[in-house]
């Protein structure tokens, strides 16, 4: 919780990562790739205030204690979204896993969700292991990485059949809230590896679940804002968004947010610090510090008002998620029909 | 390089320094002199010319690093006076794939084999038609600020507006696809059939091209950091 100004935040950082990219971890053969990745994601902390960056020895493999004070202590976060990646071809024990993860939420109770992820490529046993992690954890969620390198494979697309298999499984499991992050290399390398269509796709074809494009399909946050705005299942994930550009592009940021509250607006923007790339703490405190530049330039941008606030840093991804907020930190409900709304269909969440 | 070089040889470094200026990020829409993707660009005195480029991150679109180190060949290869042209792609995960590829006149598909289909010509038509999108919003913006309603602005020609970089930058960009260019064409045309934009349409094309520049120069704008990180000394990473 994050208080400001008599205001109160109920703060989920939609997007929490407990790595390990130390060299103990790198696949023989591997080296290379797995020190690439870790570099990269590195130098997108050095975006951040300079007294946030870390070395790249304490990036490569972080102390639990360290990351329960950042994000609990500091961070002002209440909930933190575990989201895996595993990356099993150049980390040995994968880089984050659903296994890693579950065990810190199971020593910390009510601190951590635990998604899930899929790789259609992995058949049936993937198949069945999403239903073992869903009924050992309880996952509500998954986090698909679609530019995973797997053997010659590139990456893989959500409008395959072998996908849609794995989408009527979550729809089937109550896993709703599926995470997408794409990257940059995926096969056939001579397309564009970021194009948004498999996700217009899968969410037309599976409107039950909720897709969460992760930091807003950057770079192509102009092809997102255009699927999003005709999918009411699509949201937007923040990570990167904030992280990347509030502090070291604060006039980029501020278009972005005009831009991404014109098209999805406030109901379906998704806070995440990204954490270990970056530490919540500045993140939240200058989001609820930050409002639209009144020059002439950003005239065509909406401010960002305390409510739209509250529900991007929280409000939202508990919707999402059914985590309760305390009624203090929930918006008072509103007069009129559309506030008894809810009240009236709770099956509806 | 000063002191040592002989006037031709400068002459010839500055031959081929501008026409790495005219080499484009296809996704940017910005030249890699000005992203400081050159790392270094070296002249001999036998007219030997040696690139070395390298990008912001490690990751970085292999299709689009590929576009960059054939077209900074073709630049320098073709400026007078230059008898043989290196180009090498440094710190990229396909870097020899790339280097190879180029070296010997490969295409893409060549390059990676059995990893791409085709050659990438309609990905750069693709980003062509973002770089007009992102171009109109430049040229429109101010005429919006300073007023011009939709009716007027849909019935403007490329002539009708004021000379400037961005409007030339608009249309070579469309130049490159095809689309008319001339100032006799309109202002405002559909990227992909160069049709004439209507004014019912106008409000959400301009809606889309403010929308593609925001996306394209948050990219830059990432890129630029990510750069300038990957590549200070390791005295100014300590803290």
């Amino acid at each position: 919780m994050y208080e400001k100004d008599g205001e109160k935040y109920f703060v989920i950082d939609g997007h929490a990562h407990f790595w390990d990219a130390s060299p103990e971890n790198w696949v023989p053969g591997q080296e290379q790739y797995a020190k690439g990745w870790i570099e990269c994601f590195h130098a997108y902390q050095s975006l951040g205030p300079p007294e946030t960056h870390w070395t790249i020895e304490q990036f490569q493999k972080y102390p639990e204690d360290m990351m329960m004070r950042h994000l609990f202590d500091e961070g002002h976060v209440d909930v933190a979204i575990f989201q895996p990646t595993y990356l099993k071809q150049w980390y040995r024990n994968g880089f984050n896993t659903t296994e890693a993860n579950a065990a810190l939420a199971e020593k910390y109770p009510g601190k951590f969700i635990v998604n899930t992820r899929w790789d259609p490529r992995d058949g049936d046993e993937g198949l069945k292991e999403l239903a073992d992690n869903v009924a050992r954890w309880g996952c509500k969620g998954a986090k698909l990485y679609t530019a995973e390198w797997r053997g010659d494979s590139r990456g893989w697309s959500l409008k395959s059949p072998e996908a849609a298999r794995y989408l009527e499984k979550c729809q089937e499991l109550g896993v709703k809230n599926i995470h997408v992050h794409k990257g940059p290399t995926i096969w056939p390398l001579d397309k564009d590896a970021f194009v948004v269509a498999d996700i217009d796709f899968a969410s037309t074809n599976f409107p039950e679940l909720n897709f969460i494009v992760e930091h807003v399909g950057l770079p192509r946050i102009d092809d997102f804002c255009y699927m999003a705005t005709q999918e009411p299942n699509v949201y937007a994930g923040l990570a990167v968004v904030v992280g990347a550009l509030m502090h070291a592009r604060p006039r980029f940021f501020a278009r972005v947010m005009g831009e991404l509250m014109f098209w999805l607006g406030e109901d379906k923007l998704v806070f995440g610090a990204d954490y270990a790339i970056w530490e919540p703490r500045w993140q939240v405190e200058g989001f609820v510090d930050w409002n639209m530049p009144t020059d002439a330039q950003f005239s065509d941008y909406a401010q960002l008002t305390t409510q739209a606030k509250k529900k991007i840093l929280g409000l939202n991804a508990a919707r999402l998620y059914d985590i309760k907020v305390p009624a203090e930190l929930d918006l008072p409900v509103p007069a009129g029909p559309e506030g008894a709304e809810p009240l009236a269909a709770p099956s509806s969440v | 390089m000063s002191g040592t070089l002989t006037d031709q040889t400068a002459a010839l470094a500055a031959a081929v320094w501008s026409a790495l200026h005219q080499v484009r990020d296809p996704e940017l829409d910005e030249a890699v002199t000005e992203l400081g993707f050159v790392a270094e660009c070296r002249v001999s005195d036998s007219g030997e010319a040696v690139v070395r480029l390298h990008l912001p991150t490690y990751f970085c679109a292999p299709n689009f690093a590929f576009l960059m180190v054939a077209d900074t060949f073709d630049a320098v290869a073709a400026v007078p006076g230059v008898r043989r042209t290196e180009v090498v792609l440094e710190d990229h995960f396909a870097s020899d794939a790339i280097n190879g590829g180029i070296a010997a006149r490969a295409g893409f598909v060549q390059s990676f084999d059995g990893q791409a289909v085709a050659e990438l010509g309609e990905l750069r038509a693709d980003f062509l038609r973002k770089a007009v999108m992102a171009g109109t919003d430049r040229v429109c913006r101010p005429l919006l600020s300073a007023g011009i309603t939709a009716d007027e602005l849909a019935g403007l020609t490329l002539g009708d507006i004021a000379a400037s970089a961005d409007r030339e930058r608009l249309r070579s960009r469309r130049a490159e696809l095809g689309l008319p260019s001339g100032d006799g064409d309109p202002l405002l045309v559909d990227p992909v059939t160069g049709a004439a934009i209507g004014a019912h349409a106008l409000p959400l094309h301009l809606r889309r091209a403010q929308t593609t520049r925001v996306s394209v120069d948050a990219n830059a704008g990432v890129c630029r950091g990510l750069l300038r990180e990957r590549y200070r000394t390791t005295e100014e990473k300590g803290r």
